[in-house]
């Protein structure tokens, strides 16, 4: 990983609100992030912390409005994706930035055959023809592993199994040769021997195709594995970020420790929805004014119910959203 | 499919076999004599004579399967010597009206054009309008073109068609004076002029008919284009940089329009039934029309062959919509 070259994506200041009947939901508030050429960025977080809407929001796949999407910048490929046209947007997803999302049971259309839905950015993209874009949907699934593939291309979505989709959905994701590939849970759904399976590709993809990757992932078990730098998001906050080492080892923040507390022994098993930190993670109805954590943080103090903390910087690449200082046992006095 | 299509036709017979006997039989056991319109003066013993002729003295069950004979041997052979100019019936007895004295089939025959031609074109009408609008305010909902089609649907199904026909025969005929307010059967189509009044005396009884048709089946249309919207496969469709047009009018319309078609196909026996209400209003001489008169006259086998011919009709519609659902949707297998 080159440390110094420039980032293929860097999310500046992103902030989503939605409006709904019962109030606004602050779901993004002011994440800002970058993601280097051929890294492997984790994200993790419980449930509702704004992980989805965050990937789904640079890219412009969060229908706004009802929905407003704002911030500093997005920028990818020289271009500010925040100011991009609706064109500009569609000629960068699924060719430079792919996603593989959560539920592979429902995201594939029923009706159409899996060929016809990998042919689709093939030829939208990269002006293939018909047999040009079904020679590489062929081989596209040989690459994510599909037995029998040009008579695979002929079925439909309810022939395959969970994990053969999850493989078709990669397939898609890979087409066109992305940039960026945004895997949102990709293996939550599916039974803990097809999930091992799913990472091995990924992990081997990766090696192959050289592109950057953005994991999200409530499992921290699944991300020790794979990632090589990690954001902790809480309350559509970023609330650390490190090295995926260091994060281990040193976790900064009380919500990344609480997290870390939770990841299963068994190497596999998979994560309890963190039920050991007491509470529910907020939903926030106005920007947030002090720390989102301090409900559930057994360190809490009068500041945080008085001031939402910065990401405060404690050590090289290593920041953390949190007034309490572990290496002084006690309140950070900076900020 | 072929196979499930052979099967669902054998089971249908004893099935319509059986509903003909129990329409048979309540025909029967109804009050009401086909002789009560005959006038006093003519003496009983003529009148038992004719209803001898009529067929009426004979036991239930003989008169049934003589109706059965009739129906299914002696009027499929008159249609085939009417093609082909050969002489199959030659002197069988037909079904005979109790009413007119001349053969059911005949009539039903001389009906058909009008309502085919005045119900049949508001149901194509009505599906011609409902499927955009449907379409357009499911995916622009709580837009005011959406409230707007909400509101007229909801006219249009509430107000019942002899209200809408007979505020369109006071405000265009009555009032304005533009269209006929009697539908001339006899008229037939020469020039443009007759061809003119043709259309002219069609309007009103179309456009209320396709009101009616199209509100409800904009509704279904709407419903069932919200359901897909919000569907997985859809943001997958989207993520992949598929247009809008794509995107709505190929991946969630194909699946949309599967309950639709169902429902369509299902309502197609409606139009050989006529709309009974809209055909007496307008006073258009269709196949409901006939039904009605037939049952104030007791003329128990017109009665009899127009019900059992609807309950074919939705029979073999039935089938039809469950052979369309199985070719739209791939997850159906009729093995
Ligand atoms: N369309 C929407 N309207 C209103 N609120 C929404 C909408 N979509 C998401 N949210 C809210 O935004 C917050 C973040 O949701 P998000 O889906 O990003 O969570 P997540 O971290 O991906 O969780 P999960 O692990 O369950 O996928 C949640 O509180 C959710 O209720
Ligand atoms: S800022 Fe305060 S409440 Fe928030 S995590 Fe740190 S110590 Fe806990
Ligand atoms: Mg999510």
């Amino acid at each position: 990983m080159a440390d110094g070259a420039a980032p293929v994506l860097n999310v500046r200041d992103l902030t989503t609100v939605f409006k709904t009947r019962s109030g606004a939901v602050h779901a993004v508030n002011s994440v800002s992030f970058s993601l280097k050429p051929g890294e492997l960025l984790g994200i993790v977080g419980e449930s509702g912390s704004g992980k989805s809407v965050t990937m789904m929001s640079l890219i412009g796949l969060i229908p706004a409005p009802p929905a407003i999407v704002s911030g500093e910048a997005v920028e990818f490929g020289g271009l500010d994706l925040l100011t991009a046209t609706d064109d500009e947007l569609r000629r960068i997803r699924g060719a430079r930035i792919g996603f593989v999302f959560q539920d592979p049971m429902t995201s594939l259309n029923p009706v159409f055959t899996i060929g016809h839905q990998i042919m689709e950015p093939l030829r939208k993209h990269m002006g293939m023809t018909k047999p040009e874009a079904r020679a590489r949907a062929q081989a596209l699934l040989e690459l994510v592993g599909i037995p029998d593939a040009e008579r695979r291309l002929k079925d439909y979505p309810h022939q395959f199994s969970g994990g053969m989709r999850q493989r078709v959905m990669i397939a898609i994701a890979l087409a066109c040769d992305p940039e960026v590939l945004i895997a949102d849970e990709p293996t939550t759904a599916l039974d803990v021997t097809i999930q091992a399976q799913i990472l091995e590709l990924m992990h081997e993809l990766r090696a192959k195709l050289g592109m950057a990757v953005i994991w999200i992932t409530h499992d921290l078990g699944v991300i020790a594995g794979i990632a090589d730098r990690v954001l902790v998001m809480y309350g559509g906050q970023i609330v650390e970020h490190a090295d995926v080492r260091d994060l281990f080892k040193q976790p900064r923040h009380p919500y990344t420790r609480a997290l870390l507390q939770t990841v299963p022994r068994v190497r596999g098993e998979r994560a309890e929805r963190l039920e050991v930190i007491e509470g529910q993670p907020p939903i926030l109805h106005a920007a947030p004014s002090s720390c989102s954590f301090a409900a559930r943080c057994p360190f809490s103090f009068e500041r945080c119910l008085r001031e939402n903390p910065a990401r405060f910087e404690v050590g090289p690449g290593h920041d953390a959203a949190c007034f309490y200082d572990f290496d002084a046992g006690g309140p950070r006095h900076v900020g | 499919m072929l196979n499930y299509t052979i099967r669902r036709l054998l089971i249908s017979i004893p099935t319509l076999l059986f509903i003909s006997l129990v329409i048979f039989l309540l025909l029967d056991l109804a009050p009401g004599d086909p002789m009560s319109s005959i006038p006093l003066t003519v003496p009983p013993e003529v009148k038992e004579k004719m209803r001898e002729a009529l067929g009426l003295g004979e036991p239930v069950h003989i008169r049934f399967l003589n109706w059965l004979y009739q129906f299914f041997v002696v009027e499929p052979q008159v249609a085939w010597d009417h093609l082909f100019g050969t002489d199959f019936a030659e002197g069988k007895q037909r079904i005979i009206s109790f009413q007119s004295r001349s053969p059911v089939m005949t009539v039903v025959a001389e009906r058909m054009p009008q309502t085919l031609w005045v119900v049949g074109l508001s149901y194509v009408i009505g599906i011609l309008i409902a499927l955009p609008i449907g379409i357009i305010s499911a995916y622009k909902q709580y837009s005011w073109f959406d409230q707007i089609g909400t509101f007229i649907s909801m006219i249009g199904f509430s107000i019942p068609t002899f209200f809408s026909g007979v505020l369109l025969i006071v405000v265009f005929s009555v009032i304005l004076q533009w269209f006929p307010s009697i539908y001339d059967t006899t008229h037939t189509v020469t020039d443009w002029g007759s061809f003119w009044y043709q259309v002219k005396q069609m309007i009103m009884p179309v456009s209320v008919l396709a009101l009616y048709n199209a509100a409800q089946i904009s509704r279904f249309m709407r419903a069932s284009m919200l359901d897909n919207l919000n569907q997985d496969y859809v943001r997958t469709a989207r993520a992949k940089g598929m247009s809008e047009k794509v995107v709505v009018l190929s991946h969630v319309l194909r699946n949309s329009m599967i309950p639709v078609v169902t429902v369509i196909a299902l309502g197609v026996p409606t139009i050989f039934g006529g709309a009974i209400i809209t055909e007496q209003v307008f006073q258009v001489n269709g196949l409901g029309q006939m039904l009605i008169t037939a049952i104030y006259a007791s003329d128990a086998p017109m009665v009899q062959t127009l019900t059992f011919i609807f309950a074919v009709l939705i029979v073999l519609f039935n089938l039809i919509a469950d052979i369309l659902y199985g070719i739209l949707d791939p997850r159906i297998r009729y093995d």
